[in-house]
Order: structure tokens, then sequence, then C-alpha cells
């Protein structure tokens, strides 16, 4: 698993990659209230504008990490968008991504720098 | 956050594991450690303690001091009962609102409770136009506390039973765990409930007192703030303000028959031309409450339209956000009154689209008072 500074978390699942946020952002958020997701298909470049997350504070945007393809959306954080709170790794995710560049994902940390990053 | 004041309980929020803010000059909780949305459900199902020691306390002393706030507020103080307490603002020479307030009448003196963002420019405002006639005293040497939910009167009971005796907008002094506290049934989150002046130098002992039951937690600035949207109250300076008048905000019943053209003391406060006209001929905007129809939050700021193309705004939203009781998004604003009867289908822009929402009547959720 790699993360960004953006406090993104990116999992390989056979040729795709999950994404989601971490467990730190979605502390510092507080309760997420509304989330807006891609829609499938969707040809992203990385740092374009790919999901709104709403918390009972405020908005915020997360970015494609990577250029890619939107191949599936969490559809369940819809109806329950505290499940990013809940498991932020696991349930919580928010969409799969087929990249385009593989490379990019070496631009990112492990979760040894991420926790060191945090810390 | 080392310019910022503090209140009297800071060191009791960061031991209780308060994330502090910067709010109208101070440093505030805006969460402990249940997060906005349990904070938020805890107060409507038991009850919650908000530290509001940052709003302005002043007494307002001599004879004719009911008469001398007249001058300056657009509502009925000589009839206040004494022992009771009513909701009120400043005005100013066209209407507009300089601050909401509570007035109690306490028989040898007006107590008022102004917000902190406007407390000094309240003082300033009341010194010099009520003094020498009446003396203008900011009481700075005591705390307040608000115990708001359900729950409340049980907590407060325990510590001094009068306080059950209270009814809504009651005002009393009361011994509570020792300090000579001046209570007043009311709030600001639709709930039942208590806003407690202590000395300075009392109200940690009293709040922790207070937290001692199994039914309060401490509560911080962001759920008191998501509580208020949901019982449509008004918040100075994004709900209210110089550019709104109190027949625009909604806010017409607070004005006492009384004060109003033809009353017995009709009149005679800053803007009352202007707020006459507006009740006679009606006004193009008002204030309404708003349910989007998504689950998508609608914040301040947020643009309202007619329908789904038209480049006419007819109005906008001044304040927003999840309400947890009601288990969506929530919203107030202002809205041209052709388009502000309850049930109309307006939109708003949000990131580019153009999203549906209903007026609808406030509160969002049925306040609970102790008639």
């Amino acid at each position: 698993m790699k993360f960004t500074e953006e406090h993104e978390w990116l999992r390989p699942e056979d040729d795709v990659i999950v994404v989601g946020i971490t467990e730190h952002a979605t502390t510092q958020l507080g309760d997420i209230v509304f989330v807006e997701l891609p829609e499938v298909g969707t040809t992203v470049a990385k740092d374009d504008e790919a999901v709104v997350i709403e918390s009972v504070k405020a908005a915020s945007d997360i970015m494609a990490p990577i250029d890619g393809e939107i191949v599936a959306v969490n559809e369940a954080l819809a109806d329950n968008p505290g499940l990013a709170n809940e498991d932020a790794t696991g349930d919580g995710w928010f969409f799969k991504i087929k990249p385009s560049d593989p490379s990019q994902m070496d631009d990112y940390m492990d979760e040894a720098a991420y926790n060191d990053m945090i810390a | 956050m080392s310019d910022l004041l503090h209140t009297p309980l800071h060191d009791l929020h960061v031991e209780r594991g308060a994330k502090m803010v910067p709010f109208a000059g101070y440093a505030m909780p805006v969460q402990y450690k249940l997060g906005v949305m349990k904070e938020h459900q805890h107060t409507r199902a038991k009850a919650g303690l908000f530290d509001v020691s940052h709003m302005g306390q002043v007494k307002v002393t001599g004879d004719g001091a009911a008469a001398a706030l007249e001058r300056l507020i657009p509502v009925d103080i000589i009839g206040l009962a004494e022992n009771r307490q009513r909701y009120g603002f400043f005005t100013n020479d066209h209407g507009g609102i300089m601050d909401d307030l509570m007035l109690a009448n306490r028989g040898d003196h007006i107590f008022v409770v102004v917000n902190a963002a406007c407390k000094d420019a309240d003082i300033a405002h009341m010194k010099a136009h009520l003094e020498p006639d009446v003396t203008v005293t900011p009481v700075p040497d005591r705390a307040l506390l608000a115990l708001q939910g359900p729950a409340a009167e049980t907590v407060l009971s325990a510590l001094n039973p009068a306080a059950a005796d209270m009814a809504f907008m009651d005002v009393a002094t009361l011994d509570l765990n020792g300090a000579e506290c001046w209570v007043s049934r009311s709030g600001y989150t639709g709930e039942d409930g208590y806003e407690i002046s202590v000395p300075n130098d009392q109200a940690v002992d009293l709040a922790q007192a207070l937290l001692a039951h199994d039914d309060v937690e401490p509560i911080g600035l962001g759920a008191r703030d998501s509580l208020r949207l949901e019982g449509g109250l008004c918040l100075y300076g994004h709900d209210i303000d110089t550019g709104t008048t109190p027949i625009q905000a909604a806010l017409t019943w607070a004005i006492q028959k009384v004060r109003r053209a033809g009353g017995d003391r009709a009149g005679g406060f800053p803007g009352a031309d202007a707020i006459f006209s507006e009740m006679a001929e009606g006004v193009s905007r008002k204030r309404v409450g708003f349910l989007p129809d998504g689950r998508a939050p609608m914040r301040e700021g947020v643009a309202i339209f007619a329908d789904a193309e038209s480049d006419v705004q007819i109005g906008n939203i001044t304040s927003g956000g999840f309400g947890p009781t009601v288990g969506g998004p929530v919203a107030m604003g202002y809205l041209a009154t052709a388009h502000a009867s309850p049930g109309t289908t307006v939109y708003g822009e949000l990131r580019g689209k153009r999203l549906p929402l209903t007026v609808t009547k406030m509160p969002f959720t049925p306040a609970n008072f102790k008639r």
C-alpha cells in the first residue's frame, strides 16, 4: 500500500488501484456526511478533482493521485458516508482506477514513511 | 493562539480533550472527543454543557433602564415582568440589525446578554446613547454556561430543586454548588435548558459538578452551530447583520404590538420608519428554511435560482450544513418573497451544478421548551 501527502492510500488489486483516505485524515475531518464520487468510465489525470467529501465541518476535495480511468466507485458511501470514518482503509474506499502509467505509484510513500509524516 | 483570550474554563476544555479554535478573539472548544455528530445527538437525547463565557454580559441600572433600552431596541422592555427574559436586537438607522440579544428584567436592573463578536461595539453603543440617564456596566467577572437538553432539568435540580420550578424564559438567582448564579431557562439549541451566569472563580467547580452527572457531556461550538441551525435560530453575522432588517429576517414576532405602528409606544428606536414601512408594505426578500433534496450539504454562500437554467439569482444560503437529528442537510437563507412559500422547489448552485432544494418552515426539529 502507498500513501500520498494528501492522506490518500493506494492499494494495488489485480490490474487496478483502490483509492481511499487514511484514518488520520478521517479523524481530522470529523464525521463524514456526504461523498460525491466520480462517474465510472471517467478518465482522470493526476491532481484532477475526483471526489468531494463533506464532513460536519467543511467540504474537501480529493484529487486523483495518478492518471487513469475510473473503473469502479464505492456505491455504499452514498447511503452510508460514515463508512469512511468507520473503516477508512477497508469498506470506506472511494474508487478503483486503472492506471495509464503504473510507474506514478513510485512517487508515493510507503506506510512507514507516511506514519513518520503524520507523527 | 497565544494572543487569544481564554475563558475561565479553558484548562478544563484542554483536559477534556477539546480541539481549541479561535472564535471572536477567544480560544474556544469546537469539539471534544465525541465529535460534532455525537455531541449534537447527545444534547438532543440527554444534556450538553456549553461554555459561552465569550458572550457579553451587561447590567443596565437606574430608574428608567427599561425605557432607556427601548430607545435602541424595538421590543417591549417596560412591559417585561420581573424575572422574565425576552429576545431582542439593536437596530441601526436603516432598520438593520446591529446585534441580537437577550434581555432580562432583574428588578433593579436589566441584564443583557450579547454576542461575543459584537460585545465591545454593543457596550459602546449603549454607553453613548443611554448614559448618563442610566448606567451601563459590563460584567467581565462572570462566566456563562449553557446546560441544554431534555435531561437539563433533572441535572440542574440535583444542585438546586428550584431550577425545576422555572418556566421557559424565567430568570432567577439560584445557589448552585455554592455559587450565586443568575439562571435563565433558555438556550440556543431548540431544547429545554438553562443559561447560567456564574462568578469566574467558581465556574470550573460548577462545570465539573454538572459534568459529573452521567447524562452530561461537554459540547463544542461545532454542535452548538448544528443544533441552533436545526432549531431555526439565527447566527449573527451570517443569518442577520446590519444589511438585514427584523422583518426580512422573519423576526417580526419579536417586536411586540406596543412598539409597532399604532401601539402605545410605537417607534422611538433607530430605523423605526424603515421597519414600519416594511411591515405595512411587505418585504422583497425574507429568511426561510431549505431542505436540500439530495444528501449534499449546501453551506453559506450558495446562490439560489428559481430553476435549473435561469441566470437570475433569487436568493442565497446564509447557514447550512448537515443536520444530525434531521439525518440530512439543512440550510437557511434569504429568498425573493415571490419564491418563498413553503413547498416551493428552488435550485442551489453547488460546484457548478444546480441541485434542488425545498423551501421549508423552521424549526427543522420540533422545539422542546418547558412552557
